[in-house]
């Protein structure tokens, strides 16, 4: 099978990973923006989890008013740039198009997003005033799009903001999940830098904080703490020889995929275990980094599936393929390494998932790689007593604030997962809600 | 950061968009929904004497897929109540005192033009504007565009308004005249405030090609209508250049015609306009669309350093001038990006068909980019403007800009060609291919 060959360098890596939604040159920006119906009361805003003015921002385009189209997208969204290249923008804004129900193509709305945000952004553009300093200071934990978004929007409310993240670069899951035919990790660290520059938080990269008493000194030292400390490594699926080498968490894979490119651990035959968006990219990448095959497992039905229909297809167009209602039963391994992977098919029974007996076998494989989920960070919120729900998700108010009033939440770690869209649109509305509790006092 | 607040002869409004007076402008909703939206005045639809409307009262030009390019109505003036109208005027104004309320009028007797300007008054109206400019139906009865065709009375009625007036004075102009300057100057003359213009152009749109009658259809019947919408802005930019170039005309001027984006109203206010009108685009796409106008107009304001409205009004009138006094030595040819053509050959058509036989093809096999052939290209711009690739085609200059010279200086030099042989003559350096050539294209 495999119709990538395997990247040796870089550049055969950027030719297996071309870009999906690539930029538009002006002509074609004009042509696609001069489409637009400028609907009354438009579907596309209503569909954007950040409201962006859809409709203006592209008639913007068409009159040329670039810088005012980059404004009109920032003003919403402040991860303009990185949304209009990842979000799902089939199920959300263009998947709203009312053109979808004349059979005609939708706006390319993220495309045209792509479009104004990254000349606003190769041209420095300083698209906001800053606000006086309120005096007041807020600590950000997590640089991920949540924790970005909240700090954008605070400075734009006058606070100092320092904004700390474990990891060595910001953005979260924007850089170190999303797949790389969707964004290039020089787009994702660009924007970030301009929103650094546009707005003036200061980051401290490389920086866990983790203990109690590292968060007694922030609680002294800030108004108010925002949480945007997304979720955990690939949850465990307890089945034998989940531990053996070359059995991989799905993150942990695409993380080394992205940031290391060449390097990831890229087997002959690969198995990928589980059916949501991150399953599809694995798999997707695994292929595009040259796999001979690729197979998806998945324990209930093709419907049954959370990822989105555009990403399996996405994943099957590159060669992989896909098994429903099969589980994996045990991960079998000689010298401690991947051969192969035991499954059993399983069937519905009244509403319960309950295996077929005697109907086990084997897929040869040299890797395995789970999709099967991230964990909570239950750890660190025992440590602040701030209350979660059973799935592990921080528990809010409608101004997200946790049980702890000092503490303020948004993106994965609050809505157990979802899209770098959410994660924005929560920090801004968790931000508004610092605001509001600090002048309410 | 620039100032988009506006004043119109007295008439201010926090920016210069106004909605023109038509059926966006029928009622006290409307004009409340639209200041809401962001609009800075209205001109409150054409108040006068009582009318009937027909149904089925508009038509449209499409091109392609693009509708409503054009649009035609024979709608007449309002048909609501004078006395529910001004009750609104009265409470708009209570709750938006910053934003501009014109009254449009059209009556005929001297009694009844000062009975109304003194009805609209007492409501509160900031200023009046005058319908000249109607061109079906009204002007069928001696008024709306019958006026603005008759310079004579047209100055005579508005010194009637003027009698009365207390707020500024608007003469709103019909573009079916020869020359616009000539009403312009009978508004002047009577001493109006300022005048607006264009009003819709007689039109008919289109014939239903089943039935053999023109748009808009009523009952098997139609009539000529009047034509606004992006179609008509050219012809308004000439009208409101003409009246702002021309020292006897001297009133600021309200721009209308065709604004649809913040580009056309900052076309129109370079031409002369203080202000601008819009109908047809607020028919098509609603109030909303001023958040793209007020945007655009003040990114486009800061970054050309106009500080306010002011500032820019008029600035591209110096540079509008009589065709004898362009530069006769200026030279441009065409040139065509190879890279970036993607060989429709459109260029080669347009130029071998309509125009001078300037550009070639190589005829090899595979390679479809045309050339110019420079000896022969007059510099026309055609087969840049049909080039559908940005920056493909561009037009070089040749001369070496050291020389001017114009048809008018030639003149009073005595050296304007007065014979087809003079060297001076244009026709003479072009070289045209020989009528048997055609023949080359027969395919047998
Ligand atoms: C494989 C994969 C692919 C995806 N693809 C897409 C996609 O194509 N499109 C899309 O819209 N979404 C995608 N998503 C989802 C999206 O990336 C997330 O929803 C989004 O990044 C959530 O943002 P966040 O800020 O809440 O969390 P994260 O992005 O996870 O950021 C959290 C940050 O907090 C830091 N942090 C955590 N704890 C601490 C601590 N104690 N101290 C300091 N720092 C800490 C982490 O290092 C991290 O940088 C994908 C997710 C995955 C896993
Ligand atoms: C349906 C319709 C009704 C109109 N009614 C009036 C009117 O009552 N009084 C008037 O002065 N102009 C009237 N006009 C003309 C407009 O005010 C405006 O001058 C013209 O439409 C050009 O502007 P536009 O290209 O933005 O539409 C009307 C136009 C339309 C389309
Ligand atoms: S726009 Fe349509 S619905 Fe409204 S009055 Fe006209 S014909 Fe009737």
């Amino acid at each position: 099978m495999s119709e990538f060959k395997r990247p040796q360098d870089d550049g055969d890596f950027q030719v297996n990973f071309t870009q999906l939604k690539p930029l538009m040159n002006a002509t074609e920006a004009y042509y696609e923006s001069s489409r637009c119906l400028f609907c009354y009361d438009a579907p596309c805003i209503q569909a954007c989890p950040t409201g962006i003015d859809i409709p203006l921002f592209i008639r913007q385009i068409s009159t040329g008013n670039i810088d005012g189209a980059a404004r009109t997208i920032y003003t919403s969204n402040h991860l303009g740039n990185i949304c209009g290249k990842v979000c799902p923008t089939e199920v959300l804004c263009e998947g709203s198009c009312v053109y979808n129900h004349q059979d005609i193509k939708p706006i390319e709305i993220g495309r045209l997003q792509s479009h104004a945000t990254t000349q606003a952004i190769l041209a420095d553009t300083k698209l906001f005033e800053k606000l006086p300093d309120n005096g007041k200071k807020v600590a950000v934990i997590g640089a991920g799009p949540a924790g970005i978004s909240a700090a954008c929007e605070l400075r734009m409310l006058g606070y100092a903001v320092d904004v700390f993240d474990a990891k060595k670069h910001p953005s979260g899951l924007a850089l170190y999940g999303t797949a790389p035919y969707k964004i290039s990790n020089d787009d994702v660290l660009r924007e970030m830098k301009y929103l650094e520059e546009q707005f003036g938080f200061k980051t401290h990269y490389s920086n866990r904080i983790s203990t109690r008493e590292e968060y007694d000194n922030l609680e002294k030292d800030y108004d108010a703490i925002l949480l945007g400390i997304g979720l955990g490594g690939t949850r465990s699926i307890r089945i034998p020889g989940e531990d053996l080498t070359n059995c991989e968490g799905a993150t942990e894979f695409i993380e080394t995929l992205k940031l290391d490119h060449i390097n990831a651990n890229i087997g002959k035959k690969v198995v990928v275990i589980g059916g949501g968006n991150t399953a599809m990219d694995a798999a997707s990448e695994s292929a595009r980094m040259g796999a001979e095959e690729v197979v998806l497992i998945y324990r209930r039905t093709k419907l049954e599936m959370p990822a989105y229909d555009f990403e399996l297809d996405l994943a099957k167009g590159v060669g992989v393929s896909a098994k429903f209602n099969v589980q994996p039963v045990e991960v079998l391994g000689e010298d401690g390494k991947v051969v192969g992977i035991k499954c059993i098919r399983m069937k519905e029974d009244y509403g319960d998932l309950i295996p077929i007996p005697d109907s086990e076998f084997v897929i040869d494989c040299d890797v395995v790689i789970r999709a099967t989920g991230q964990d909570k960070q239950r750890g660190l919120l025992d440590v602040l007593s701030i209350k979660y729900d059973k799935a592990g998700r921080i528990a809010v108010n409608e101004h997200f604030q946790s049980s702890q009033e000092k503490y303020f939440a948004a993106g994965d770690a609050v809505n157990g997962g979802a899209e770098v869209v959410n994660a924005c649109a929560e920090a801004k509305q968790a931000a508004r809600g610092i605001h509001a509790f600090l002048n309410d006092k | 950061m620039a100032d988009l607040r506006s004043n119109l002869a007295g008439i201010k409004s926090p920016n210069p968009f106004w909605l023109a007076s038509a059926p966006p402008t029928n009622s006290g909703y409307q004009i409340m929904k639209a200041f809401d939206a962001g609009w800075g005045g209205a001109v409150w639809k054409t108040l006068g004497v009582p009318v009937q409307n027909v149904s089925s009262r508009y038509g449209a030009v499409n091109y392609r897929d693009r509708r409503m390019v054009g649009f035609n109505n024979i709608e007449l003036i309002t048909d609501r109540p004078l006395a529910d109208n001004l009750k609104e005027i009265e409470e708009v104004k209570k709750y938006f005192p910053d934003h501009a309320v014109i009254a449009s009028l059209m009556v005929q007797s001297k009694e009844e033009w000062h009975q109304i300007v003194k009805d609209v008054q007492n409501a509160g109206c900031d200023g009046i504007e005058l319908n000249f400019g109607c061109p079906h139906g009204m002007c069928e009865r001696g008024m709306g565009s019958a006026v603005g065709q008759e310079p004579a009375v047209l100055q005579t009625i508005t010194e009637w308004v003027m009698e009365v007036a207390k707020v500024p004075v608007i003469v709103k102009l019909t573009p079916n005249i020869s020359d616009i300057t000539e009403p312009a100057k009978a508004a002047s003359a009577a001493k109006a405030d300022a005048i607006s213009l264009i009003n819709t152009i007689q039109s008919i749109v289109g014939v239903d090609l089943d039935n053999l009658v023109p748009y808009p259809i009523v009952d098997g019947q139609s009539t000529n209508g009047g034509y606004c919408g992006p179609a008509v802005k050219p012809i308004a930019l000439n009208m409101v250049k003409n009246c702002a170039q021309d020292p006897n005309v001297g009133l600021p001027i309200s721009g209308i015609g065709g604004i649809e984006t913040w580009k056309d109203a900052a076309e129109h206010i370079l031409l002369g306009a203080s202000n601008v009108q819009v109908c047809t685009a607020v028919m098509h796409y609603g109030f909303g669309i001023i958040r793209e106008m007020t945007s655009g107009l003040e990114q486009y304001m800061n970054d050309k350093g106009f500080a306010t409205i002011d500032d820019m009004v008029g600035k591209a009138l110096p540079n509008v001038k009589k065709w004898e006094n362009l530069n006769l030595h200026y030279k441009v040819v065409a040139e065509i990006n190879e890279e970036k053509c993607i060989g429709c050959q459109l260029c080669y058509t347009a130029c071998e068909d309509g125009a001078h036989q300037a550009i070639g093809l190589s005829g090899e096999e595979g390679n479809r980019v045309p050339f110019i052939i420079e000896d022969n290209c007059v510099g026309c711009n055609l087969c840049s403007l049909v080039c559908p690739v940005e920056e493909c085609i561009t037009m070089d200059r040749r001369d070496d800009g050291e020389k001017h010279d114009t048809w008018a200086a030639r003149g009073e030099r005595g050296e304007q060609p007065t014979t087809f042989n003079d060297k001076r003559a244009g026709g003479l350096h072009h070289w045209v291919p020989s009528v048997q050539d055609a023949l080359k294209h027969r395919k047998s």
